[in-house]
Order: C-alpha cells, then sequence, then structure tokens
C-alpha cells in the first residue's frame, strides 16, 4: 500500500511536467494551428537563459520573469523571421522547419552552455510540506505553477478581447481579417506566448531531470501523448492528459510488480512502462479521436 | 598498380616478421597505407551532433592533442594527420564514415572510434582489413579478444570487471546483503549486470530486484520506489550520469539508505555527485582508474597542473570540469607514445604489435599506481582499479589498486 501511495504521488509529479510541456504545446496549436516539435528545445533553451541570468547574480524569480520576457520575444521573432515566409507553404515544409528548429536550439545550447548537465535550483522552500517522503515540496510546487498557468490561460482566451481575436485568426484567418484581427500579429503573439509558457515549463523541469540540452528529449514524447490524450485544443485537457499519462505509467509498472511477486512471472514493469501507456493512449484515440475533452469539430462541405 | 603491389608486399614481409619474432631494425623505414616520412594519418569518429553529442569534447579534445602534438615537431619528425568525422552516434553511420577513412583516405589505423554500438558496427570489417582499431572509447567487454579480433584494442578496464569487483566487495564486506539493482537498459547496462552476477556466483540470489530504465524515462523516480520497497539494503547503481543524480536524490528523498555502489561511468564530482546532492551521496563506493578534475584531492597533483596549463594553452573555451577531457589526454598520450616505439617501421602490423608490449608504462592522469600493461594475449591496457568512496565533498580512495583479469 506504501508502495501504491508513492508511485501514485510520483506518477502525479511527473505527471505535472508532462502537463506544463502539453500547455506549451496546446498554446501553439490554439494559436497557430500547427504542433511545434521544437517546443521542447525552445523550453531547454529558455532554461539555459534563466540559469544564465542566475549565474549573473540575479534571484531566482528575476531570473524567472527575464526568462519569460526574453522566451515571448524569441518567439515573435522566429515567428516574424522563420516562419512568416512559410504562410502559404505546405504543411511539410513547416514541419521540416520545426525539426530544424530542434536540431538549432539543441546544438546552440550545446555549443554555449557544454553538455555537462548542471543543477538547477528549486525555488520551493525545502522544509518538507507536503508529505514527507512521498511527494516532495518542489513536486508539489510544479503541480500548482502548473495550474496557476492553466488557469491563466483560460482566462486569457475565454475573457480577454485579444485571446478571442488569436483563437479566431488560429481558426478562421480570412473571416478573422474580414472583421479586423491582425492575423499575421496574432500569430506571432502566439509564438511569443508559447515560448513563455515553455519557459515555465523547463523552468519548474529542470530541477526534477537536471539541466542538459538534452532534457526534453524523452520529455516532449509524453507531453505529445497528454496532449493528445486531453485533447489538442485543449489547455484542461492537455493538464489532465498530463496526470493520466504520468499516474498510468507509474501503475503499470506498480502492476507488473504485483503480479510478479504474487505469480513469481514477469509479465510487465519498468521496461514497458511507456509502451502500454502508449497503447492505452491510442485506445482513448481510436474511441475518442478528438481526445477525453477536445471538442469534435464539425465541418460543413 | 606496381606501387600498391610493392606496398601489400611490404606489409606482408613486416608482418612475418612480426610473427617469426624478428624485429625489425630501428633504422629501417618501412610504411603501410597511412604512413610516410612526412606524416601518419589517423582516422576517428565520434558524435559531435545528435543525442551523445555531450561526447564530442573528447573528439576535440583528442584534435587539439595532435595539434600540440605537431606543433612541437610530430612523432620521429613525422606529422599526425587526424581526420575526425561525425558519426552522430549511429552505427550505420559510423560503417560509413570508417569505409571512408580506411578505403579513400587510406588511413594507417583509426583511434579511439567512440560508443559500444557504433564500434561493434565496424569491429569485423577493421579485422577483416587488418586496419587497427584502436584504444576503443568504450569499456564493453568485447574489446579484448586478441585471439579472434587481433586488430582491435580497448582501452578503459571493462564494465564487466569492475561489476565483478563491486561483487566480490559486497559479498566480503556486507552481512546479510540485499541487493538492488538499477540499470540502463541497454549493452552498456547489461554488461555490468553481466559482472555482477558472475561475481556473485552462487549468492546471485542476493539479489533481491532489478529494475531497469530507457534513456527515454524523464526520471527514474518510479524505479527506485521500487527498490526500496524490496527491502534491499545495497544499491549498485548502472545508470549514466543524468539518471545516477536523480537515482541517488530520490534514494535520499524517499528516506531508502542502502549501501550504495556507483558505476565508474557517472562519477563526476561536478556532474553527478552536486547535483544528487552531497547530503544524499555520503558513503557512495565506487572503482576510479583516472583523476577527476572537479576533486578537489588532484589540485595539486603535478599530472593534473600539466593537464591544466595544457588545457589553456592548446584546448581554450573547453570545461575544465569535464573528466572527457582528462580521458582524452590519457588515451591520445597513450597513442603518441605506441606511435613514437613504432620509430620508422610504420606497419600495422608494428603497430599493433607496440601496442601489446606496453610494460607498465605511466601514462599521466591514471590514479596513482595504475599503469598501462598489454601483451600479445592481453589487450586490456588499462585493467586495474582503486575503490573509493564519497565522503563531504570529494572522492577518498582506499584499499589496494586492484588488478582485476578479466578473461
Amino acid at each position: 500500500m506504501a508502495q501504491f501511495l508513492e508511485q501514485f504521488a510520483s506518477g502525479l509529479a511527473n505527471g505535472a511536467i508532462y502537463a506544463c510541456v502539453a500547455l506549451a504545446l496546446v498554446m501553439i496549436y490554439v494559436s497557430t494551428d500547427h504542433l511545434n516539435f521544437a517546443q521542447g528545445e525552445m523550453a531547454m533553451f529558455s532554461t539555459y537563459i534563466s540559469w544564465q541570468l542566475m549565474n549573473w547574480g540575479l534571484s531566482f524569480w528575476v531570473a524567472f520573469a527575464g526568462a519569460v520576457v526574453i522566451s515571448f520575444v524569441m518567439g515573435v521573432l522566429i515567428e516574424r523571421v522563420i516562419l512568416r515566409p512559410l504562410h502559404h507553404a505546405p504543411i511539410l515544409s513547416v514541419v521540416v522547419v520545426f525539426i530544424g528548429l530542434l536540431a538549432i536550439f539543441n546544438s546552440m545550447a550545446g555549443a554555449i552552455w557544454s553538455y555537462l548537465i548542471k543543477e538547477y535550483p528549486s525555488p520551493f522552500p525545502k522544509s518538507s510540506f507536503g508529505i514527507a517522503g512521498v511527494i516532495g515540496p518542489h513536486q508539489l510546487g510544479v503541480v500548482l505553477v502548473t495550474l496557476v498557468v492553466l488557469g491563466l490561460l483560460f482566462g486569457f482566451f475565454r475573457f480577454t478581447p485579444l485571446g478571442l481575436a488569436m483563437r479566431a485568426a488560429a481558426q478562421n484567418p480570412q473571416m478573422a481579417r474580414l472583421v479586423g484581427v491582425r492575423v499575421d500579429w496574432m500569430l506571432a503573439l502566439g509564438w511569443g506566448l508559447a515560448a513563455a509558457v515553455g519557459a515555465v515549463a523547463g523552468i519548474m523541469v529542470a530541477h526534477i531531470v537536471y539541466l542538459d540540452p538534452n532534457m526534453m528529449g524523452g520529455i516532449l514524447l509524453y507531453a505529445f501523448a497528454s496532449a493528445l490524450i486531453g485533447g489538442i485544443g485543449n489547455p484542461a485537457g492537455a493538464v489532465v492528459g498530463g496526470f493520466i499519462v504520468g499516474v498510468l505509467e507509474n501503475m503499470v509498472a506498480y502492476t507488473g510488480n504485483q503480479i510478479e511477486k504474487l505469480t513469481g512471472v514477469y509479465i510487465i514493469g519498468n521496461g514497458e512502462k511507456l509502451t502500454v501507456a502508449l497503447i492505452i493512449v491510442i485506445f482513448v484515440l481510436t474511441l475518442k479521436p478528438a481526445g477525453l475533452f477536445g471538442r469534435v469539430v464539425v465541418r460543413r462541405v | 598498380m606496381m606501387r600498391t603491389k610493392r606496398r601489400a608486399f611490404v606489409a606482408g614481409l613486416s608482418a612475418t616478421a612480426v610473427l617469426t619474432g624478428n624485429r625489425v631494425a630501428f633504422g629501417q623505414k618501412k610504411y603501410d597505407e597511412g604512413a610516410s616520412d612526412t606524416e601518419i594519418k589517423i582516422g576517428h569518429t565520434c558524435p559531435y551532433s545528435g543525442p551523445a553529442s555531450a561526447y564530442g569534447v573528447i573528439g576535440k579534445t583528442i584534435q587539439a592533442y595532435w595539434k600540440s602534438v605537431n606543433e612541437a615537431g610530430g612523432i620521429n619528425g613525422r606529422k599526425i594527420n587526424f581526420i575526425s568525422l561525425d558519426d552522430g552516434y549511429n552505427p550505420a553511420k559510423t560503417v560509413e564514415c570508417i569505409r571512408q577513412l580506411v578505403e579513400q583516405d587510406k588511413v594507417l589505423c583509426t583511434f579511439n572510434t567512440l560508443g559500444t554500438p557504433t564500434n561493434t558496427a565496424i569491429h569485423k570489417y577493421m579485422n577483416q582489413k587488418k586496419v587497427p582499431q584502436l584504444y576503443v572509447a568504450t569499456g564493453a567487454s568485447k574489446w579484448g579478444d586478441p585471439k579472434h579480433f587481433p586488430w582491435t584494442m580497448g582501452f578503459q578496464p571493462d564494465y564487466h570487471t569492475e561489476a565483478v569487483i563491486y561483487a566480490k566487495y559486497i559479498l566480503a564486506n556486507i552481512k546479510d546483503a540485499k541487493i538492488g539493482v538499477l540499470m540502463q537498459n541497454d549493452d552498456y547496462g547489461k554488461d555490468y549486470w553481466e559482472g555482477m552476477k558472475e561475481g556473485l556466483g552462487k549468492e546471485v540470489g542476493r539479489v533481491v530486484k532489478h529494475v531497469t530504465y530507457e534513456v527515454t524515462d524523464p526520471t527514474v523516480d518510479s524505479q527506485i520506489i521500487q527498490l526500496k520497497d524490496s527491502g534491499a539494503n545495497v544499491f549498485f547503481n548502472i545508470a549514466t550520469p543524468k539518471f545516477a543524480a536523480q537515482a541517488m536524490r530520490k534514494a535520499g528523498a524517499i528516506g531508502w539508505k542502502p549501501a550504495q555502489f556507483l558505476n565508474n561511468v557517472s562519477v563526476s564530482v561536478a556532474s553527478v555527485m552536486k547535483p544528487a546532492g552531497f547530503d544524499n551521496v555520503q558513503g557512495v563506493i565506487t572503482a576510479a582508474y583516472l583523476m577527476d578534475p572537479t576533486d578537489k584531492q588532484w589540485e595539486g597533483h603535478p599530472e593534473m597542473k600539466m593537464w591544466k596549463d595544457w588545457m589553456t594553452q592548446h584546448n581554450p573555451g573547453a570545461s575544465l570540469s569535464d573528466a572527457s577531457n582528462v580521458f582524452a589526454y590519457a588515451v591520445s598520450f597513450l597513442m603518441q607514445e605506441t606511435l613514437k616505439r613504432c620509430g620508422n617501421d610504420l606497419t600495422r602490423a608494428n603497430l599493433m604489435h607496440q601496442a601489446a608490449s606496453h610494460h607498465h608504462l605511466r601514462v599521466p592522469l591514471l590514479l596513482p599506481g595504475i599503469t598501462v600493461s598489454t601483451s600479445a594475449t592481453d589487450y586490456f591496457p588499462v585493467q586495474a582499479v582503486q575503490l573509493q568512496r564519497f565522503k563531504s565533498e570529494t572522492w577518498e580512495l582506499f584499499g589496494d589498486v586492484m588488478h582485476a583479469e578479466s578473461s
């Protein structure tokens, strides 16, 4: 039972990581209608920026704010400079550009900051609030920050005119333009926001997985699964999806352990964690292609 | 046409000479492909890009090493032409690079090609072509097999032997040991795991739990919880730096306090022990053969000083805290020494002969008391390790230097 609780809590903590990155993925999807494969690497790069700022003597939260702002500008610039010329290009060209960005950010971070893993501080108090031994203060903090970011995004898209304009620009650019929305800038803004959310995700994750240029490699895969299971267009869905995937994979390992203990036969375990979790994701998507919380889009032809 | 024939003839002749034990006189000049009066061509592959690009620093430091050797006049008057290609840690790409190096660039030998899967991919090819594949950068145990692969030689102590040493230590020193193993699920992890099982022998039942992780896993938290739950009081940590640090930190966080054994792959103070939290890693035991540049106890050591001077002068911008740079320097020194001893007989056969004839050679930056010895039947250059225990912020050597015989 103790193990069950610990595994569950650790699953939630991992889930918070996936949820964070999945939020950034959803963000860019909602505002540009694209899936950005470079999202993880951009988040990693932003995290390095915050690390650099801290290294120059700034405090954690100042560096945090600085990195978020710089990332926002970086996102806008990427859209304006790199993606702008591709507005009318086929989707495959855009995908190739995303993969190129992924490689570029990864190598740049390696060249500037080296591939050695670095410690990354946690902003949350070390005293063991939370349930000692089961879930650490940082893990709780990440869950909290994820929920706050989610709340902010929800409010932004639901209640502000700018959020509404951004959604319109992504979903129906022509109509949006007709009603006076500056679609080009909305796309750039979407990129900026996604990069900023990514920066928050990276900064939260870095303490757990340590800072190195490849820190997001595995996570991005899980984040995609989370975003898809929750519905790629739905921020809240992505967060729930993240928690589901995180808990699910630990439960696979846990169940495997219990079966082995009872029967002495190894059926599933750590090696199959990701596989089984992804099979379940596929299963869900087969039944509900739009994800658990996605809205089914009906198009009239 | 004529020339190639004559070369082949000379190569064959020198091979026979070596085999029959008739040493070629030092003054006589003999060359195989890739060597001449003015230069020696050496091939190399290394991941400068891709997921394993952290190892790229090794390639860069080796390049800097040969550059500094050339600036100082080369080896026996010949300049080293070091051709280093990026294989991205992709075995298929390695094969392509190596074929280019051997067949187009016509290198005398390859040196310190990096990675277990990548070297495995070219292992047979190099031996078919009879091109020396020297001092490969991997700790797998298969590189020391002169009977079947006489043209391939490793460098560092192999993983298998290292694990045997831990197993023996556990049996001798820990009463009623119940061992939990965390293992990276690939060839490297399995090499250690096999060694541990062999070392335990009849006592293999002492392993109460064996869990694996994939390199794509974001964390190993779940695995550590399982190990704790198994009631293990010994923890054998077969993980690369990031995961090793995570594992030790998680063990500390959930209050699991076993006797810990950490594989040599992850001994860096700066990138493993410190990120894991010094509180969590007190008393961790590992086996080492190189000096860690981030370990304070070596600060005043003359070899470490020499290395730091060399680094600032010839390899500026490279990290002084990265143990890879120490490794690269040490292995390059051994290569330089081997080539030096070839004298003017730069044939492939003689090169292998010299590589297999080191006798207690001191290579800088190896731990004090460790030397390089090889023979026609012993293709493991560095075979000795010493156990060390982590205390406050540094490793503390204890016990004797152990000369393990693997095969």
